[in-house]
């Protein structure tokens, strides 16, 4: 995760895409399709981690534990569909 | 971090009264300005705060980011909105916990293989840390404002 934020804070520093269609071809570019894809599922695994732990520290009522880290890895899952839609199933 | 000792001593190192004798005693008042929180506790709850910080981004990113693949208009919008004064201030601030994160998250991988576990060096890493996630924000802040 780390490697691949340096590389686009380079890349938009050195490169910055200044177009919609320059922006548009370097995202679907295989490649930076496959890392930006594999940065979202370790992104949103580390967040389900991170939030679990703290939720676990500071909410102690069971009915509310179980209902809000439920709601957080629903909304996680979902942030993981909706990036998979905007990336790979998109036409044009 | 604040121990639940009873003894004197170290509650008073850490700037508290002593512990009530009974719950006639209550209500304690403390005094915030005598709390001492060590430099390393600093790192550890700032590291926290901005994860909690950083999570809560995650899903603005992805709609800017689904905005801008839109097409040419939806690409506009964004650029637009990134111009406002308020979301570059807030694209600081997640600078700020990004490079935090990361520094003070690396600190802890470290510490956990036994690199700078010692309260020198753990107090020093802290203060890199705690400085560093700083003047990212700084650099970021000049290269946006």
């Amino acid at each position: 995760m780390l490697l691949f934020v340096v590389y686009c804070l380079v890349h938009f520093l050195a490169d910055p895409p200044h177009s919609y269609p320059a922006w548009h071809a370097w995202i679907t570019a295989s490649g930076i399709r496959m890392a930006t894809t594999l940065f979202f599922a370790a992104l949103l695994a580390h967040a389900w981690i991170g939030l679990h732990d703290v939720l676990m520290d500071y909410v102690h009522r069971t009915a509310i534990r179980v209902g809000v880290l439920a709601l957080t890895g629903f909304g996680l899952t979902a942030i993981g569909f909706w990036v998979v839609r905007i990336l790979w199933l998109r036409q044009g | 971090m604040l121990s639940t000792s009873t003894t004197s001593q170290s509650a008073e190192r850490q700037g508290l009264p002593p512990m009530p004798q009974s719950r006639k005693s209550r209500p304690v008042f403390l005094n915030p300005a005598r709390i001492q929180l060590p430099v390393g506790a600093l790192t550890s709850i700032t590291h926290r705060i901005s994860g909690v910080l950083l999570a809560f981004g995650i899903p603005f990113l992805i709609y800017l980011m689904d905005m801008s693949l839109e097409g040419p208009s939806g690409y506009g919008r964004v650029a637009a909105m990134l111009d406002v004064l308020w979301v570059k201030g807030a694209v600081i601030v997640l600078t700020w916990a990004l490079a935090h994160h990361v520094l003070a998250g690396i600190r802890h991988l470290l510490s956990d293989v036994d690199v700078g576990s010692q309260l020198p060096a753990a107090r020093r890493s802290a203060w890199i840390a705690n400085i560093g996630g700083v003047c990212v924000a700084l650099l970021a802040a000049t290269v946006l404002l």
